[in-house]
C-alpha cells in the first residue's frame, strides 16, 4: 500500500566546503492515510529540515519524495504552490502567521485562494478556531495575540478544509499540557477523517499520541516503535495499603 | 497511594458497606489500581481497631455491614489531604543504575543503551495516551491518574536526553583521573529504598 507521503532516500545538506551541515542523510519515511507519526530528536537532528522537504518548501539534494503518489520533482513550481495549498497543512515551529492579517483571515485565506466562497470560508476558519478555544481572538492580529494563542491559530489554518496530509512542527510548544492535549485530540479526530499526519517534536508525551514514533538523530533515522499497543497492554499496578 | 485514606475520603461522603467502598475505589482511579475485597476488609478493621471507622456491632459481618467514618477518622484524613509527599530522598531509580553502570561497562554502547529505554518508555506512554484518548474529556478521575503516570514517565524520558547530551559532551574518558574531587554525596544520595 502506498502511503500519502513517501520519502525515499532522501538526504539534504546546507553549506559548501568545510562548512557543511549534513541535515539529513538516507531517511526513508511514509505515512498512511488515517495514521499519525510522530519523529522524535534533539535540537539540530534534522526534524524542521525533514519536514520542510517533505512539505515541498525545500528540495532535497538526493532521494525521492511523493505526495499523493506524484513525485514532487516532475511538478512545476505552480502544481506544487497549488499542492501546497490544497492538500498538505502545515504548522510551523514559529507558526508563520501573516503579520496584516487577523486570526480569522490568517485560516480562512488558504480557503479562499483555493476557490471557495469567502462566506463559507469565514465560516469554516470560525469553526476552526473555536474548535481550538480561540473564536475570541478571531479579530485580533498576530501580535495582539499570546503565543499559545498564536499557535492554536496556525493549528487552525492547517486542519481546516480537505487537506490530507497534515506536517506539524513542536505543534504545542507554546501551549500548557490541557491545551496541548486539546491539539493532540484534534489531530487524532483528523486522522480518523483519514488524514496521514506526521508531527515532529522532541516530548515524549506528544509523541506517545502517535501511532509510530520514529527517532532522529544527526540526520539519520536511528530507531522506531514497534506497532501501535493498546491500553490492555498496560501492566496493572495494584494497590498498596 | 494509601487504602487507608482513600477509603476514609469515600466513608467521608457517608456511610458505606465493604463491597460498595471496593467498587467505588476502583471507578474513582479510572481502574487502574484494581483492590481485592480482601484487602478492602483488612484495611476496615485497621481503621474500626484504630477508632478512625467504626461499624454496627450488632448488624451481620457480612459484605453489606456498613462503615462510618468518626470524627478522629476526618481529622486523619484531613492532616493526611495537608501533608507533602516523600520527595526528600531521591529513590534509587533501577534505570539510572543501568545507564551508570553501562558508562563503566567495556564495549557497551551507552547512547544505543539510552534509546531502547527510551523506545520502551514511549511504547508504555503510548498506551496510556490510548486510554486517555479513549477516555474522552469528561472521565476525570481516569484522566488524573492516567496523567500522572504519563508525566513520570516524561521525567524519565527527559533524564535519558540529558543523560545522553552530558554522555556526548563528556571529556576523553582518560581524562576522568584530573577531575578534582568532589563533595561526598553518597550518604545522602539514593539512601532511600
Ligand atoms: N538554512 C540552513 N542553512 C544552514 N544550516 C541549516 C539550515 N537549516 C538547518 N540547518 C542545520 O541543519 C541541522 C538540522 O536543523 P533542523 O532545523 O532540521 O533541526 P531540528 O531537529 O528541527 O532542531 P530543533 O529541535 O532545534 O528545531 C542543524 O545543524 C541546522 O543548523
Ligand atoms: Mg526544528
Amino acid at each position: 500500500m502506498s502511503g500519502v507521503l513517501e520519502l525515499h532516500q532522501v538526504a539534504k545538506s546546507y553549506g559548501e566546503g568545510p562548512n557543511t551541515v549534513h541535515a539529513l542523510h538516507g531517511i526513508d519515511l511514509t505515512a498512511q492515510a488515517g495514521e499519525l507519526v510522530a519523529i522524535m530528536g534533539p535540537s539540530g537532528s534534522g526534524k524542521s529540515t525533514l519536514l520542510t522537504i517533505a512539505g515541498t518548501l525545500e528540495v532535497a539534494d538526493e532521494g525521492a519524495v511523493l505526495v499523493e503518489g506524484q513525485d514532487v520533482a516532475t511538478m512545476s513550481a505552480n502544481d506544487r504552490a497549488r499542492l501546497r495549498r490544497r492538500s498538505v497543512g502545515y504548522v510551523f515551529q514559529d507558526f508563520n502567521l501573516l503579520a496584516g492579517l487577523t486570526a480569522a483571515e490568517n485560516v480562512s485565506m488558504p480557503l479562499e485562494l483555493d476557490g471557495l466562497r469567502p462566506k463559507a470560508a469565514r465560516a469554516a476558519a470560525h469553526a476552526a478556531l473555536d474548535e481550538l478555544g480561540v473564536a475570541d481572538r478571531a479579530g485580533h492580529y498576530p501580535d495582539q495575540l499570546s503565543g499559545g494563542e498564536r499557535q492554536r491559530v496556525a493549528i487552525a489554518r492547517a486542519v481546516v478544509g480537505d487537506r490530507h496530509l497534515l506536517l506539524t512542527d513542536e505543534p504545542t510548544g507554546a501551549l500548557d499540557s490541557v491545551n496541548g492535549e486539546g491539539v493532540m485530540r484534534r489531530l487524532r479526530a483528523a486522522c480518523r477523517r483519514g488524514v496521514a499526519c506526521v508531527m515532529v517534536t522532541h516530548d515524549a508525551q506528544l509523541a506517545s499520541w502517535a501511532d509510530r514514533v520514529v527517532f532522529l538523530r544527526d540526520g539519520r533515522i536511528i530507531d522506531h516503535t514497534s506497532a501501535a499497543p493498546g491500553p490492555e497492554s498496560l501492566l496493572v499496578p495494584s494497590a498498596e495499603s | 497511594m494509601t487504602v487507608r485514606h482513600a477509603l476514609l475520603a469515600l466513608l467521608s461522603e457517608g456511610p458505606k458497606y465493604g463491597l460498595r467502598l471496593g467498587q467505588e475505589f476502583e471507578a474513582r482511579t479510572g481502574e487502574i489500581w484494581p483492590l481485592n475485597t480482601g484487602q478492602v476488609y483488612t484495611t476496615l478493621q485497621r481503621l474500626e481497631r484504630d477508632g478512625l471507622v467504626e461499624s454496627d456491632d450488632d448488624a451481620d459481618t457480612g459484605p453489606k455491614k456498613d462503615f462510618r467514618i468518626t470524627a478522629a477518622g476526618d481529622e486523619e484524613l484531613r492532616r493526611w489531604l495537608r501533608t507533602p509527599g516523600d520527595n526528600g530522598a531521591p529513590p534509587r531509580d533501577e534505570l539510572v543504575i543501568k545507564v551508570l553502570v553501562a558508562t563503566q561497562v567495556p564495549d557497551v554502547h551507552v547512547a544505543e543503551l539510552i534509546q531502547v529505554h527510551r523506545r520502551h518508555l514511549v511504547e508504555t506512554m503510548r498506551a496510556y495516551s490510548r486510554l486517555k484518548e479513549d477516555a474522552g474529556e469528561h472521565d476525570v478521575g481516569l484522566l488524573l491518574v492516567v496523567d500522572a503516570e504519563l508525566f513520570r514517565l516524561d521525567a524519565v524520558s527527559r533524564w535519558l536526553d540529558t543523560a545522553e547530551a552530558r554522555l556526548r559532551r563528556r571529556p576523553d574518558p582518560d581524562a576522568v583521573a584530573t577531575v578534582p574531587a568532589r563533595p561526598k554525596l553518597r550518604g545522602r544520595v539514593g539512601a532511600r529504598r
